[in-house]
């Protein structure tokens, strides 16, 4: 208990400092899960919707694939893209290991299934009667869509919501893509690792406030927006 | 002398099939420019599915739709398909206010037109709740908005499939009324599809009996109630079912 109070002090402490360092961390790990939160938004939701709204046969099988990758452990991403960025793997000739770049693409592979798979869900639970009242309105197969994702709204802001939560949040990825690197890539979960393992529980306390806080924060901003629409 | 009959639509030998069911199968059915036509019959007669059909929202198994003497087919041009429009018996509208409901059809057609909306709203008693949630609404308000959204297209034909079921008397009424008057000033063409033969003989010029799928007769509101050709039409007025 006493770790607990002191890091809470030692947290508003810390923000209050001004620590260049800690705010390296900070917006690297805002950088980081914000790019890929946003490719996985502009690709996931297109491609949600177009699986929620389409009849194909194969739906099953993609869906099945989705909803997989949903459940995908960070660790194992990691080894993936690690592998895959390696000196000897097929896109090793990028030079994107231990960078932020391999971290927003495992983060990328994190977040597009929760967004594509969870605006799929909330595409099909639409009424379908309400696509055939829209076509009868006139509308054309864009706007039709367009419209069916306004009224998946709530399910869309889910979608995104969980996969920043998945991302922001996932330490085993970024710690083997990324390498915990000072000043490179240390983000704020690969940085509470290190300093719980140095035993400086305060501060590894102080940064899970900050990252919970952050979390926090983002997701009341989502939620604004979401009711602003 | 009268003027010729201008024809809206015109069907041949339709039929649509789900799964080999044969849910809608008629020689000939024609729908004049700027009249009423009503048809009745008891639920799964496919009358509905024609609705749909003359909506272009479906496609004909086999026969023709010529819609303003142009036969329907795949590549139906937008400006075309948007002239006719439907109201369902279940009000479905969008997650927005009531306004913004109203505006949906004119705001696809990339002109937003606030006076006519308004104007509108006006004419179907909603303007106090322009701006409430249209989820909020009781199901008689709701179906208002619904034909609200319709007729602010200003669309050539009205299709209405069963609209005032399961609505209390005031709703019916305003709503007959407000069809009514719909058509004899802008000249609408209306297809009233309903299975209250009281609301085909209030509403409609022309009514036509619907069963299994085929169209029994089609006569002259006086006609079809006071003398039909057909003892099945007649069975179906007094209130006895035919199936």
């Amino acid at each position: 208990m006493d770790e607990l109070t002191r890091g809470f002090f030692h947290a508003i402490e810390l923000i209050l400092s001004f620590d260049p360092a800690l705010y390296e961390i900070i917006f690297l790990s805002m950088r980081v899960s914000g790019i890929a939160l946003a490719i996985s938004v502009v690709t996931g939701v297109p491609i949600g919707a177009a699986l929620g709204l389409s009849r194909l046969r194969a739906r099953g099988f993609v869906t099945a694939l989705l909803y997989t990758g949903m459940g995908l452990p960070p660790v194992v991403v990691g080894l993936f893209v690690y592998l895959m960025l390696s000196r000897s793997g097929p896109f090793g000739i990028l030079g994107w290991l231990f960078t932020p770049s391999a971290m927003i693409v495992a983060q990328v592979i994190i977040a597009f299934p929760l967004v594509a798979g969870l605006t799929m869900s909330a595409v099909q639970a639409i009424d379908p009667a309400l696509r055939l009242q829209i076509r009868s309105l006139g509308a054309t197969h864009w706007q039709e869509t367009w419209t069916i994702l306004r009224e998946a709204r709530i399910g869309v802001m889910a979608a995104i919501v969980a996969a920043f939560g998945g991302i922001i949040s996932e330490v085993g990825a970024v710690m083997l893509v990324g390498g915990n690197i000072e000043g490179k890539t240390r983000v704020l979960t690969t940085a509470i690792v290190l300093n719980t393992r140095t035993g400086d529980f305060a501060l590894a306390m102080a940064l899970g406030i900050i990252l919970l806080a952050l979390a926090f924060i983002a997701n009341v901003a989502l939620l604004r927006l979401q009711g602003k629409t | 002398m009268k003027p010729p009959v201008e024809t809206i639509y015109r069907i041949e030998h339709l039929r649509k099939e789900y799964n080999a069911r044969v849910v809608v199968d008629i020689e000939r059915l024609e729908v004049r420019a700027g009249e009423i036509l009503a048809l009745v019959g008891p639920s799964g007669a496919g009358k509905s599915t024609l609705l749909r059909l003359l909506n272009f929202l479906e496609t004909p198994t086999s026969g023709k739709i010529f819609f303003q003497g142009q036969p329907v087919n795949g590549t139906l041009a937008l400006d075309t398909r948007r002239q006719v429009t439907t109201v369902f018996q279940r009000p479905i509208l969008l997650r927005a206010s009531v306004r913004e409901n109203v505006a949906y059809g004119p705001g696809l057609r990339g002109k937003p037109g606030d006076g006519r909306v308004d104007e509108m709203l006006a004419r179907v008693g909603l303007s106090d709740l322009a701006n409430a949630p249209a989820h909020k609404l009781s199901g008689g308000e709701m179906q208002r908005v619904a034909l609200a959204r319709a007729l602010v297209i200003e669309p050539r034909v009205l299709l209405l499939d069963e609209p005032t079921a399961n609505l209390d008397p005031y709703n019916v009424g305003l709503i007959e009324d407000i069809v009514r008057e719909h058509n004899r000033a802008r000249g609408t063409s209306i297809v009233l599809v309903t299975h209250n033969v009281f609301q085909a003989k209030r509403l409609a010029h022309r009514v036509g009996l619907m069963l299994s799928g085929k169209i029994i007769e089609v006569q002259d509101n006086p006609v079809f109630f006071g003398s039909p050709s057909d003892p099945r039409t007649a069975a179906f007025v007094r209130g006895e079912m035919v199936y």
